[in-house]
């Protein structure tokens, strides 16, 4: 999936910062360090800001185009901020056999926003992911952590409406 | 003294259905009827039968429960461990005749098992390495590192025939000897956990419910090439196997069993986890060595093959999760044992993650050479809602699909070659009439296309093709001479593309062309989807006899389509539909029929 850079302005606090350092100095010196500290940022930011990004270059002396190459290469990483539920629709070959491309429509047409965005108020996101290995609730949604199971369309206006 | 042992399934599918908060209230009713003393409550990996989750089976007696929920707690703590009576209507149907209860592996789904890699897998709690070694953990590595020298260790897992679990099948002793035949002062080892293949998750299952058998193959795998350094990389997705593998690892360095002097002789090993982040290319082992490193995942040329020069540019061997999980039980029960199951070039067994349309969705482990349709009808239960059974399909996006005219073909890795086919990591999905082949083709192209990394043109840009012509199909545009084109460049892409990826992303394409070509030619000369699933090419209609003019569907339209007076039958004005299926989601008549 293209991934865009998102609009949404960075703004970080003092103790992010902190922890940020710390994480650096942790993994600076280890062999291959720039997987867990990208996967580190994204925890303390809840995504991967460009200018943490540029952070992280400047401390670690390695080109931001090679942290960016990283960054939107793997679908982990987000370049986006989620929103504060976050939904994902599994699209694993089990879920989307029993009807998971079903109920990604009914989301977007529910939530007003396709796959990859946020709504405006920074409710809601909305995501594809990839086999959660719940294989045996399929299809599956989550939101957030919580987990749900053998859904057909009509029941996910219910869902959304808890949150 | 524990009388009864609890057990209650930790693995992801029961947790989903929150087995977390039936052990704690499991727990608190306990204590609350006093008997805290006498039962013990343990967390389990995964049993295997998901479709019934959340699972709990009670011992001594092994009863095993099936769709438990919290509100259920109260009753099983006071009928069944207070007074010793059987909660009947929570038993697993099957397990219960003539109102006596019989033992799983009398069970259709477990009776044709035959668990190595899942031994554990249910049995033990996968947080407390004592049950590991309770169940002869770590004496395989003590055997090996006391008794045996490095090429012996080698000899016997060449001479059981063990071959990889992760969808090669290359043999995992001549793997090991490659990398023993390589001179240098620094080796290592990497477990492959990057399970990527949508719909499989055996290797997960495994992490889960018997990290420790992983860490003991990976120590003896150390040991047998001359390594001290071992890597898991296992997917970010995966947070209770990650979990459990740092337990375990802490644990196996607190008893000396991983670090340095192990079993007080001069080998030292140890593991480190790297996490993944979601690439499935990761899956390949040359991706996943330059993510290791800690660049993008992405492959590089071989030869030179890991063996000789992998990560960090040492020798190296990458197994995956399964295969390190067959390697302690072949040297405490020696290679005969092993390869005295499964067929002639294919050994020992292989686990399946059963997914799809299926009664018992689940874990499954079978010797090599067990028929499809044993899998499927005996094991799974058969295809629900007395649907007809079309295709399963094996090797996710790299495999291909097998016709119901092949049911009968024994599973091994040779066979499902021969049929278009390949072994993959072991998932298998089944397909009943409602599913579209031509719509699963484009499935797993959009999967290749957004994950081909992109480093080589024939997978980046052939496998875009592809899929732009299945669009082109399934849009009810096609015609016939794309079909000849979807061939002629799977072909090419097959034969030039850089990595495992690109050479084996065409075959979804290949096989379902293969087997059912009439499904595509009815999408190109008819227009029409005959499992009714491509939007383009279907259509809504009201069935007049059925319908009671309720008006639900015309009010349910969102652009207003429908039509008819109350109590009258309605119509659907082909023109506006829009086929978003909201009015047949709303008629309770079942009026409303697709085509």
């Amino acid at each position: 999936m293209k991934k865009q850079i998102t609009t949404v302005a960075f703004k970080d606090t003092q103790e992010q910062r902190a922890k940020l350092d710390a994480l650096i100095e942790k993994y600076k010196n280890e062999k291959g360090p720039m997987m867990p500290i990208l996967q580190g940022a994204q925890d303390i930011y809840g995504y991967l800001p460009i200018e943490v990004q540029r952070y992280i270059s400047i401390q670690t002396e390695v080109p931001l185009s090679e942290i960016y190459g990283i960054a939107s290469f793997y679908s982990q990483f987000l370049l986006n901020p989620k929103g504060q539920y976050a939904v994902s629709v599994c699209l694993g070959t089990a879920c989307y056999v029993k009807g998971s491309g079903l109920l990604m429509e009914k989301l977007t047409e529910v939530l007003g926003i396709k796959n990859g965005e946020i709504t405006p108020d920074k409710k809601f996101s909305l995501d594809a992911t990839r086999c959660i290995g719940a294989c045996g609730l399929a299809p599956v949604i989550t939101v957030n952590e919580d987990v749900y199971g053998r859904l057909e369309p009509k029941d996910i206006p219910d869902i959304i409406a808890k949150y | 003294m524990v009388r009864s042992h609890v057990l209650i399934c930790g693995g992801t599918g029961c947790t989903s259905s929150k087995s977390p908060a039936i052990k704690a209230a499991m727990e608190a009713e306990i204590a609350k009827q006093g008997i805290a003393d006498e039962v013990s409550v343990v967390m389990t990996g995964c049993f295997g039968l998901c479709a019934l989750g959340p699972i709990m089976i009670i011992y001594p007696e092994g009863t095993f429960y099936s769709k438990v929920t919290e509100d259920d707690v109260a009753e099983i703590v006071s009928e069944h461990l207070v007074k010793g009576r059987v909660v009947t209507r929570l038993v697993y149907d099957e397990t219960l005749k003539d109102g006596e209860i019989l033992s799983l592996n009398e069970t259709g789904f477990y009776k044709k098992q035959h668990r190595v890699a899942l031994r554990n897998c249910g049995v033990i709690n996968p947080e407390i390495i004592d049950e590991y070694i309770g169940t002869d953990g770590y004496q395989a590595l003590g055997k090996v590192i006391t008794e045996m020298k490095p090429q012996d260790v080698i000899d016997i897992i060449k001479e059981s025939g063990l071959r990889g679990r992760g969808g090669g099948g290359f043999p995992t002793g001549t793997k090991w000897q490659f990398a023993a035949n390589s001179v240098s002062d620094k080796k290592y080892v990497v477990c492959n956990a990057d399970e990527g293949d949508p719909g499989a998750f055996m290797d997960r299952s495994i992490l889960e419910g018997d990290p420790h058998a992983v860490l003991e193959a990976m120590a003896i795998a150390g040991y047998a090439i001359g390594a001290d350094e071992g890597y898991i990389y296992v997917r970010a997705e995966y947070p209770i196997a990650v979990k459990r593998l740092q337990i375990a690892i802490s644990q196996a360095r607190e008893y000396g069993l991983l670090g340095k002097n192990i079993f007080g002789t001069d080998f030292n090993f140890d593991i480190q986890l790297r996490l993944g982040a979601g690439a499935f290319v990761c899956g390949e082992e040359t991706a996943l060595l330059t993510s290791i490193e800690g660049n993008r995942g992405e492959p590089r040329p071989r030869p030179p093959f890991p063996a000789v020069k992998g990560l960090f540019g040492q020798p190296t061997i990458i197994n995956n999760v399964e295969t390190y999980a067959n390697i302690a039980q072949i040297i405490l029960k020696g290679p005969q044992w092993f390869s005295s199951m499964g067929t002639e070039k294919s050994k020992g067994t292989k686990v399946f993650a059963l997914g799809g349309k299926i009664t018992n969705t689940g874990l499954v482990e079978i010797p090599m050479g067990t028929t499809l349709r044993e899998i499927i009808e005996d094991i799974g239960g058969g295809v629900p809602n007395g649907k007809k059974f079309k295709a399963a399909q094996t090797g996710g996006p790299s495999g291909g699909c097998i016709p119901a005219s092949l049911i009968d073909t024994p599973i091994d890795y040779d066979n499902l070659l021969a049929i278009g086919s390949m072994m993959g990591s072991g998932g298998l999905i089944v397909m009943d009439e409602d599913t579209c082949m031509v719509d699963l083709a484009k499935f797993f192209l959009e999967f290749t296309v957004d994950e081909s990394c992109g480093k080589c043109a024939p997978c980046r840009i052939g496998t875009t093709r592809l899929l732009e012509i299945l669009e082109k199909i399934t849009n009810g545009q096609g015609e016939m001479e794309d079909l000849d084109k979807l061939e002629e460049l799977a072909n090419y892409i097959k034969s030039a593309s850089l990595c495992g990826l690109g050479q084996t992303a065409p075959n979804p394409v290949l096989s379902t062309l293969r087997y059912f070509r009439d499904e595509y030619v009815a999408h190109i000369k008819e227009k029409r989807c005959p499992a009714g699933v491509c939007k383009k090419l279907i259509s809504y209609e009201i069935i007049a006899d059925k319908c009671k003019g309720c008006t639900a569907c015309a009010r349910v339209c969102p652009v207003g389509a429908i039509s008819g007076k109350v109590k009258e039958p309605h119509v659907i004005d082909k023109s506006k539909c829009i086929k978003c299926g909201a009015c047949i989601e709303k008629c309770k008549f079942d009026a409303i029929t697709k085509k």
